[in-house]
């Protein structure tokens, strides 16, 4: 077998890009302020997720989202489950729709994935609201979106590096 | 047949399946979680060893980060304070000179409630012990808004107690493992905090949206705030002590009553975490009554020349009642 028919291993595509995006979760937790302003906090996690249900789909992803949603909650202090819930409600209508978004302009997708980036949040925001009751922020929310938004190029670079990295799925 | 024909073509339609059910599996499993933290949230000692881990995890390594950040930050302040000594110095001399009438004053008042306080016999708050810590992590999020202090139970921090800044009320410790505590922050959205009016004795509820200007709600009474009133705990229910600075009272764009915080005045890097004792979580509430030390001595008073020798009930001669 050679190096180009070798099949993709989940570590790669999936518990790479997890990893990087709680580090940068992580980094961007510590208490900075730059040029007098908080250091922002996009839901980094919104951008494997995106990249994982373009590249193909598989079980292992959804069980990253599990994992890393919970280390999220843990790392901000949001009750157990809220970003997992998140995270997964904006995959699954992704995974749904992937064969719709496969080969679409990048802008086009840039579009598609602000709308689950809003999709992600409307549930945070309803589960919050429930849970606390009081409704949080829209515009903390909106913020917090668009942050998560500025993070597509990541998502596109994880989507070329490896759509077609796996020969069997070509 | 090469790979080009694509021989998976027929198990796509199950690899789609087995993804959307795996999603739909970890998709129950966190509503389980959900619900079972939910319920955790509002008992003592819930704070779960999973917490505890991770937030022992997280301390260090945001500390470590920040670290350098802070200490280009002290150059910076350094260097600054080098070329700009001259105009501080006369600056701080001014604020000196002010301070000196400030001080005479306070004295003077202070001098005149312990007399008030000793004449009415009037038990005073003993002085809260407390601890310094530092701000490790921080969350800013519409969700959840937290912050880690890297002091703990070691150093008898417990949930419940009141967190400030130098400038005024920060949050309240919401969990607590033995070297780190995380901090809830006046602006999360499940945050309350009683509080007051000090121009008007109003009392709301301070109540966190995840936004930059906590609500102040269930504020009553007509002309009972305005712009730039001063907000202070109220100590209604013994949660917090009375009197701790949150911040003024600012007109949001909703219309309504928030409260810009004071201790967003400057970043929030050391912490001081008040010790304080809520009555409400005592074990034993005999102890509430238990007879009150007795009051402090009433100070000596003071020599007074003959011609103005004072009455009994303490009026100078001649004045009127």
């Amino acid at each position: 077998m050679t190096a180009v028919a070798r099949p993709l291993r989940v570590s790669r595509w999936v518990g790479g890009p997890l990893l990087a995006a709680l580090a940068v979760s992580l980094l961007l937790a510590a208490p900075i302020r730059l040029v007098g302003l908080p250091l922002p906090e996009p839901v980094t996690l919104m951008v494997p997720a995106f990249a994982w249900a373009m590249i193909r789909p598989a079980a292992s992803p959804a069980l990253a989202l599990l994992l890393g949603g919970l280390v999220l909650d843990g790392l901000w202090g949001a009750p157990a489950g809220l970003w997992a819930i998140s995270l997964l409600a904006a995959y699954l209508p992704l995974l749904a729709l992937r064969n719709i978004l496969a080969g679409q302009s990048p802008v086009v997708l840039w579009v598609w994935y602000g709308l689950a980036c809003l999709m992600a949040q409307s549930v945070g925001w309803l589960i919050t609201a429930w849970i606390s009751g009081a409704p949080p922020s829209l515009a903390a929310a909106g913020l917090q979106w668009l942050a998560t938004v500025l993070l597509f190029p990541v998502a596109a670079l994880l989507i070329e590096h490896f759509r077609d990295a796996d020969v069997r799925f070509r | 047949m090469s790979f080009r024909d694509n021989p998976f073509g027929e198990v796509r339609l199950p690899l789609l399946l087995g993804a959307a059910a795996a999603a739909l599996v970890a998709l129950v499993v966190a509503f389980a979680l959900l619900m079972v933290d939910r319920r955790q949230t509002y008992q003592t000692g819930a704070y779960n060893a999973l917490r505890k881990a991770s937030d022992g995890v997280v301390a260090p390594v945001t500390g470590a980060v920040a670290a350098p950040v802070r200490w280009a930050g002290g150059v910076g302040e350094g260097i600054g304070g080098y070329f700009f000594a001259v105009s501080e110095n006369r600056r701080l001399k001014a604020e000196l000179a002010a301070a000196q009438a400030w001080r005479e004053k306070a004295v003077a008042l202070a001098d005149e409630n312990a007399r008030y306080r000793a004449l009415l016999g009037l038990a005073v708050d003993p002085p809260v012990p407390m601890v310094t810590g530092r701000a490790v992590s921080e969350s800013r999020g519409p969700y959840a808004n937290t912050r880690l202090v890297n002091v703990g139970s070691d150093r008898g921090v417990r949930v419940g107690h009141p967190v400030l800044s130098e400038n005024g009320l920060v949050g309240r410790v919401v969990g607590v493992s033995p070297r780190v505590s995380r901090v809830l922050m006046l602006t999360d959205a499940a945050s309350r905090t009683p509080v007051m009016i000090q121009r008007t004795r109003a009392r709301a509820i301070l109540t966190g949206d995840g936004g930059w200007a906590p609500e102040l709600a269930y504020l009553r009474g007509q002309d009972a705030a305005r712009e730039g009133d001063l907000v202070l705990t109220s100590g209604d229910g013994g949660v917090l002590p009375r009197g701790i600075t949150v911040g003024r009272v600012v007109r949001g764009v909703d219309g309504g009553w928030r409260v810009r915080l004071a201790s967003d005045a400057a970043p929030v890097d050391f912490v001081r975490v008040l010790l304080f004792e809520d009555f409400v979580k005592l074990e034993d509430l005999r102890v509430l009554n238990r007879p009150s030390p007795p009051p402090p001595p009433t100070p000596t008073p003071r020599a007074e020349p003959p011609a103005a020798a004072t009455t009994p009930a303490g009026q100078p001669r001649g004045a009127v009642p």
